[in-house]
């Protein structure tokens, strides 16, 4: 779903008399006028069903072609014709996109995967439910039906919540194009707002998350105005304890940067402590220091910022709690 | 870009089967709408935030407005015309919907109810915080939501033959 100021919204409403440019009572609106924005530019519609059909396709039409998966981000931006594709290549119909694996230490969740089947997935349910806490605030049920995780990590909106939870947990993703396939991490993939190390010719095949530690600790803490919203902010944990020591934290923070943040130094001030109030709180700062969001509908870039540390202090107590001791 | 090719089109709509062809662009809203003259499924917002669209396909709850009709090529769908038996009995939902006043202006009506019939086959009895979670993706501006819920309540008892014994609101 894409979050837009309302200004954009068009409504369908006639004014009242064609030749006044105003609605009479309220002169600072201009009348609005029926524009065809809601409607998709024309395209070329293709429906591969295997990857190299579907990589042939987008190395074919260059620039002009984008991947479909669940669409709830390139259609909203289709119908504003803020994306106009002359080619939409529908990743729907490739069967091997599809599913939620083990494969040496590694969970694999094909591209096209719905965030309904990861939160129904009882794989994810037992190695990491991490994944289903963090799809469950994504949208809204009908969405997730629909919306794919490869569609979430691959698109390189700041507000989409996969990405920072990828990072979280070191994932990988495997991208395939004409010329074969490569891996990236997904803590080296994000380069700016919709910017990604993705190029066109290539898609996001599948997501390769390491299995982490049985009795982790685990938490993603989002604060949104609404059901449906992006974050204000968003924090995600993993931590492991030996007793009341952490042995290892990893901490990814969602939407108060133009990229997703891998807050590597507050996950280390953490490790080897025991959740001492002075050492969450330099931690805290540590991850706060490194955010840069934008101010806007959510509030200005210093709330944000500091529901970031919000958002990470309640995560890591939810985590702390969670893990075995 | 004149020379869009036009895409066949086959779907199972209320249990008949459609055939048409459709220029890739087209919205699945617009295709129930326009082409089968289902206006059940309601145009709200257009961008996928108020559910008035939503339809069952494939056993899913769909925004039908953020969908190409392409993408559905296959698909078994219901919407609202299809919830009635053949007689005119109302479905336990719109029977619930009816008893227990949930609806006023009954714009997100088709919308709701059809989000309810997944949510009640998935869950045939959920609590009223499920229910809540349920239709988070489907906006009511009139009822509060009080006897939405309710109504709900009203149809999964039906379902599992019970009464529902509270009042609406």
């Amino acid at each position: 779903m894409v979050q837009l100021p309302l200004c954009v919204h068009r409504t369908h409403r006639q004014p009242p008399d064609q030749e006044q440019a105003v609605w009479p009572g309220i002169p600072e609106l201009t009348a609005p006028v029926r524009e065809e924005a809601v409607i998709p530019g024309q395209f070329t519609y293709h429906r591969p069903s295997t990857v190299q059909e579907a990589v042939a396709l987008l190395a074919s039409h260059g620039e002009e072609a984008r991947p479909l998966a669940g669409g709830h981000s390139l259609i909203p931006m289709m119908k504003l014709r803020m994306a106009a594709p002359e080619h939409l290549v529908d990743l729907g119909g490739v069967a091997e996109l599809k599913g939620i694996r083990e494969d040496a230490g590694h969970i694999v969740i094909g591209a096209i995967t719905t965030q309904h089947e990861v939160i129904g997935s009882e794989l994810l349910a037992s190695k990491l439910p991490i994944l289903r806490e963090t799809s469950l605030v994504i949208a809204d049920p009908q969405i997730r039906y629909v919306g794919t995780i490869g569609g979430n990590v691959a698109n390189g909106d700041p507000g989409n919540d996969m990405p920072a939870l990828m990072q979280c947990l070191d994932a990988g993703y495997v991208l395939v194009g004409p010329s074969g396939e490569r891996h990236v991490a997904a803590r080296e993939f994000y380069e700016a707002a919709y910017f990604t190390a993705l190029s066109p010719d290539e898609i996001v095949a599948a997501i390769r998350i390491p299995v982490p530690a049985a009795g982790h600790g685990y938490a993603y803490e989002k604060l949104k105005r609404k059901v449906g919203d992006y974050a204000t902010a968003a924090a995600a944990v993993m931590l492991t304890r030996s007793g009341h020591q952490i042995t290892s934290c990893a901490i990814g923070l969602t939407n108060v940067a133009d990229t997703p943040l891998f807050a590597e130094e507050a996950g280390r001030i953490l490790t080897g402590s025991s959740m001492e109030a002075d050492v969450v709180t330099r931690a805290v700062a540590a991850a706060e220091a490194i955010t840069n969001p934008a101010s806007d509908g959510r509030g200005p870039a210093e709330y944000r910022t500091r529901m970031a540390g919000v958002m990470l202090r309640r995560a890591l107590a939810r985590a702390y709690d969670r893990a075995a001791a | 870009m004149s020379e869009i090719e036009q895409h066949p089109l086959t779907l199972t709509v209320n249990g008949k089967k459609v055939q048409r062809f459709v220029e890739p662009r087209t919205l699945l809203i617009h295709f129930l709408r326009e082409e089968l003259s289902l206006t059940g499924p309601h145009i709200g917002c257009e961008t996928s935030h108020c559910g008035a669209c939503t339809i069952e396909l494939n056993g899913m709850s769909v925004k039908s407005c953020t969908m190409f009709a392409v993408q559905a090529n296959g698909a078994e769908i219901t919407t609202i015309e299809g919830m009635a038996a053949a007689d005119g009995t109302l479905s336990a939902l719109q029977e619930g919907f009816r008893q227990m006043h949930g609806l006023q202006c009954g714009y997100c009506t088709p919308g709701m109810i059809l989000r309810a019939h997944v949510l009640l086959k998935e869950n045939p009895n959920p609590t009223e915080a499920e229910i809540r979670a349920g239709i988070a993706g489907n906006l009511c501006r009139c009822t509060g939501y009080q006897n939405i819920v309710k109504a709900i309540q009203y149809a999964a008892a039906k379902l599992a033959g019970r009464d529902f014994q509270e009042a609406a609101e």
